[in-house]
């Protein structure tokens, strides 16, 4: 390896989460460097831990690079309580996040009138695992907090970034525009019953 | 019961109904329609309603007001799709498209979340340098040895004692209450005349627990039926009424 591969490869094991190629290229600050060098180190580094069979890998994530266990010997370490995976989110977690995810930034009452319950408690625990965090206030009574996903968010979900998400036309649930599709579909229907409604009265 | 997880909020103020099945009444819904093989743009409400409330019933949910609202709704538009509609009425829409769009819409959510949780499930199975779970605590940190003398810490204790003050103690008397005592007084008012109030039964410069033993006998006697106590209003004195005289009267 290249001696700026090892030094990205030193930097990246002494950080708990992911750096930014931004914080990489600041560390190694050399005018002889040439700013494409250090993405061809980090790729250098990576085919470096595939090729030899390492037993972590290099993840680009969040914005960053980190180096990551890979998953085959999750469990043998869990098992010996060297680390533990974190506790897995509930049904109504994650929905809550999903729609902050894609409607960011957005208020507790849409995001209770799209999952038809009340969010308070949900939306306190994830903000307390850091993957949500008030971005702003919105323009209506009360002036209500918005929430955004965080960095940690996409670190926790293997994101690179929120591009990475599907685009909501993109899903199999396609939903253009709320309203057009629903009132086309009820124009349709009042077509339809007005036609029938106009064959019994003759 | 299994079928609910009746979480109280940390701070007493919130109580969550949280089934572990559903995540709230769009997922029943949702999950009534796949079971009963439903289109959703033409869903037959009064059949779906029916079985949203029969649901909710089993479920003994019918205290989450979450549910309720969603079962009030669907109620309400079957009762609009019963209303006769006029040949030529151009305002009428279709009291489901709302629902509809909701479902739809929640439909999105649901897809959405499956994608996450396998993006978290694969992050879950690799670990970081040192990855600490949020939802653990961080392990306390190492105490740095004390570099102290053994007279050194004698000082510094010599020190804290000599700052502490004796600390006060009172000796608590106990004083016992003279019920009896107070019994044979109201008796002996009560003998004399047949009502009395509270000023005539007890001194003016009563101590408190001559007070106390007076009201307790007052209390006493009332049960035992030999007086009633009346008081017109809060604060005010308290008439008593020898029983013996009420009755003759």
């Amino acid at each position: 390896m290249k001696p700026l591969a090892k030094l990205l490869e030193a930097a990246l094991f002494s950080s708990a989460h992911p750096v930014a190629l931004s914080d990489l290229k600041a560390m190694v600050n050399d005018p002889e460097v040439k700013p494409d060098e250090v993405t061809e180190a980090l790729n250098e580094l990576r085919h470096h831990y595939d090729d030899d069979e390492h037993g972590v890998e290099l993840i680009e994530v969040a914005g960053g690079w980190q180096i990551l266990t890979r998953p085959e010997y999750t469990e043998t370490i869990e098992r010996a309580q060297l680390a533990a995976r974190p506790q897995r989110l509930s049904a109504a977690a994650l929905e809550t996040l999903a729609i902050i995810a894609y409607r960011q930034p957005i208020g507790r009452a849409e995001i209770e009138e799209i999952r038809g319950v009340g969010c308070g408690p949900i939306l306190k625990s994830l903000h307390e695992r850091e993957l949500i965090e008030v971005v702003g206030r919105g323009e209506g009574m009360g002036r209500p907090l918005l929430y955004g996903t965080t960095p940690s968010f996409l670190e926790q979900f293997a994101l690179r970034h929120l591009g990475e998400l599907p685009r909501a036309d993109e899903l199999a649930v396609a939903l253009r525009d709320p309203n057009a599709s629903a009132g086309g579909q009820a124009n349709g229907q009042t077509e339809q019953i007005r036609e029938l409604a106009d064959v019994t009265t003759r | 019961m299994d079928d609910i997880n009746a979480i109280a909020g940390r701070e007493g103020e919130v109580f969550v109904v949280e089934l572990t099945q559903f995540s709230g009444p769009l997922d029943l819904l949702l999950s009534l329609i796949r079971d009963e093989q439903i289109d959703i743009q033409d869903i037959p409400v009064a059949r779906i309603a029916e079985q949203f409330l029969k649901r909710i019933s089993t479920l003994a949910l019918d205290e989450a007001a979450d549910y309720l609202e969603m079962a009030a709704r669907l109620v309400r538009i079957k009762a609009q799709m019963l209303l006769p509609r006029r040949e030529g009425d151009e305002a009428w829409e279709d009291p489901r498209a709302e629902l509809v769009r909701r479902l739809l819409e929640y439909q999105q959510v649901r897809e959405v979340v499956d994608i996450l949780e396998r993006r978290s499930d694969d992050r879950r199975n690799r670990f970081a340098r040192a990855f600490l779970p949020q939802n653990l605590s961080s392990p306390a940190p190492q105490a740095a040895a004390l570099s102290l003398s053994l007279p050194e810490l004698f000082a510094a204790v010599d020190r804290v004692l000599r700052v502490a003050r004796k600390p006060t103690i009172h000796d608590v008397v106990p004083r016992a209450l003279d019920v009896d005592g107070a019994i044979a007084t109201v008796r002996a008012v009560l003998q004399m005349r047949e009502h009395a109030r509270w000023a005539d039964v007890i001194q003016p410069d009563a101590e408190p627990w001559q007070v106390l033993s007076t009201l307790l006998a007052l209390l006493e006697l009332a049960k035992r039926g030999e007086l009633r106590v009346q008081q017109s209003r809060p604060f005010a004195t308290v008439e008593i009424t020898s029983e013996t005289a009420s009755e003759a009267a």
